[in-house]
């Protein structure tokens, strides 16, 4: 199965910079589908970052983060190969996560 | 009998003059073809002239530029495309195209074994006409006889798994040279002068021809949105649009502006969606393939 | 007319390869699901700020006050006109000490709570994301300090698309 979280982490002079790309359609329920229905709201409600299982970033987020989320954030500390932990809650339950090593 | 005197002797007028009339209809029959008969195609002139015209009217763009399509004209929409770009929202496509390209058919071919280079560094070659049946064959169609050759079925054209293995294809192909051929046989003469055609005819409830937009208004805006100059125009495909939320080929924009301008569209394979990137992809040949690319 | 050509080569592909090839290094020591990233509680959501259609009920909800200080200390970097409303990256930074929280919202989206942010000791209150506006709009970011709030806002205005 082809990810579902992209994610570029990078160090330099003791920062770590995090991207990551989430697959969500973020339906934020206010559009209508093909069939004229509304389609029903589907969006990713907690996002959680960790750096060696600490928490580095909790997001809250809603119907209005774009299809598809795009984060950029940065802490303090890591070295290269150390995981990054991404995991995710949506309003269905839905969950997904994943771990990445920094570049 | 001498010409132009009867039998009388006396001056004939034309009508009565058979041999001058027989001369006369020929004279002009011969000059009605000369009207008629069209000029002989020659691609290689219409991309030197359709590149020049371009490039007279932008001086400041270097060709290579064009592929940047709308951005070249507006700082604040320019500025918003390079954050997207920063994690191009076609990444999970180009994943997924790359996983579905890899993976090998029930018969043990794979996508590998149809294309040329194992079908890496490639897109650039498209679209392609296809001696044996005479027709344009884009990278999508080819993926597709790919797929029927191997006993599997036919992807949509538009959007979906082609889409994404189009997407990935492509990726390998970033910054080649837009190379696209034209043999001299007659059929692939006529595909691309029937594209060209296209290009220029005006269709559709609201009688726009892509000319109208992408020649006459490029750079211009169509309400709050800037017009691409048809030149570099395909080098972004297949192309990840905010609008549709996923990745889209070149026929479902054919198909879209269709729409737009209130014409019926044509059936995603077909002859005129084929002719008409033959001709307009042609006309980049040399500018860098920048797909997939990230559009609104 | 913009006369910096466009580098389309290698560094967008670097930025293809690493995502991929970082997402692909799953092959983290794996240990059955001990390795497994935790999924967050949804419990943690906080659902009353997210339903406010306005920011004052929003900012209250979320941290307890709607009182906000506007200052040059707050930085967002967003467009004056969205190419696409669906898509407008917008970005936060901030200069305050100590800052635990950070929010984007938007005036007249229908939610105006757009997005909010725990941020532990040790990361950067600088936050890029994507957000939504239905509508020309005030866009506000908001920093959580001590027990102060900090903001500054921009107008960013939404079109309608021309061709479709």
């Amino acid at each position: 199965m082809a990810h579902q979280i992209l994610v570029h982490a990078t160090t330099s002079g003791g920062v770590t910079t995090v991207e990551a790309l989430i697959k969500h359609p973020m339906d934020s329920g206010f559009v209508k589908g093909k069939d004229g229905k509304l389609i029903p709201p589907h969006y990713i409600e907690v996002v959680e970052f960790t750096h060696k299982g600490k928490l580095v970033l909790r997001g809250f987020w809603g119907p209005a983060v774009s299809k598809n989320p795009f984060i950029r954030f940065s802490f303090k500390g890591g070295a290269s190969g150390d995981p990054i932990g991404v995991s995710w809650v949506d309003n269905k339950g839905e969950t997904a996560s994943m771990s990445a090593a920094i570049m | 009998m001498r010409a132009g005197v009867n039998r009388a002797g006396a001056r004939m007028a034309w009508g009565e003059d058979k041999t001058m009339k027989r001369v006369w209809l020929m004279i002009a029959a011969f000059a009605a073809l000369g009207l008629a008969r069209p000029a002989k195609a020659d691609p290689a002139a219409d991309l030197k002239a359709f590149q020049r015209y371009f490039q007279t009217r932008f001086p400041k763009l270097e060709l290579k530029d064009y592929v940047n399509g709308p951005y070249n004209f507006s700082a604040n929409d320019r500025a918003q495309w390079k954050q997207i770009l920063e994690f191009p929202p076609y990444s999970f496509a180009v994943d997924a195209g790359k996983k579905a390209f890899d993976t090998k058919f029930p018969d043990g071919a794979s996508y590998a074994s149809c294309f040329p280079h194992g079908g890496i560094g490639i897109a650039q070659d498209y679209p392609k006409f296809d001696e044996k049946t005479g027709k344009v064959v884009t990278i999508g169609i080819a993926v597709n006889e790919c797929r029927t050759r191997h006993g599997l079925k036919a992807l949509s054209l538009t959007k979906g798994e082609l889409a994404d293995i189009v997407a990935y294809m492509t990726s390998t192909s970033d910054g080649k040279p837009i190379h696209v051929v034209i043999p001299n046989d007659k059929r692939a003469l006529a595909a691309y002068e029937a594209g060209k055609e296209y290009f220029y005819s005006r269709r559709g409830q609201l009688n726009f021809s892509c000319a109208s937009c992408h020649v006459q208004a490029a750079g211009k805006r169509l309400r709050g949105q800037y017009l691409a100059p048809a030149l570099g125009i395909t080098a972004s495909f297949p192309v990840y649009r905010s609008k549709w939320g996923n990745v889209g080929t070149l026929v479902r924009r054919f198909i879209g502006c269709n729409k737009k301008v209130r014409s019926v569209p044509a059936k995603p394979d077909s002859a005129a969606y084929r002719d008409l990137a033959y001709f307009l992809t042609y006309m980049s040949n040399g500018l860098p393939i920048a797909g997939p690319g990230a559009r609104s | 007319m913009m006369t910096e050509p466009e580098t389309t080569g290698p560094a967008r592909r670097t930025v293809l390869l690493g995502a991929a090839g970082a997402a692909a290094a799953l092959a983290l020591p794996r240990s059955g699901r001990a390795a497994a990233v935790a999924a967050p509680k949804a419990s943690l959501w906080p659902e009353a700020a997210f339903k406010a259609t306005t920011p004052d009920p929003a900012l209250k909800a979320l941290w307890g006050s709607s009182s906000l200080t506007p200052t040059t200390q707050v930085k967002m970097d967003a467009p004056d006109i969205a190419e696409n409303g669906a898509v407008v990256p917008i970005s936060v930074d901030a200069n305050e000490p100590k800052i635990t929280g950070v929010a984007l919202l938007a005036r007249h989206n229908p939610y105006s709570l757009a997005c909010a942010y725990e941020i532990p000791e040790g990361t950067s209150p600088a936050i890029s994301s994507r957000l939504k506006l239905a509508k020309t709009t005030e866009v506000i970011a908001v920093v959580k300090s001590g027990g102060k709030l900090y903001s500054t806002s921009k107008r960013v205005k939404v079109t309608l698309g021309g061709c479709g």
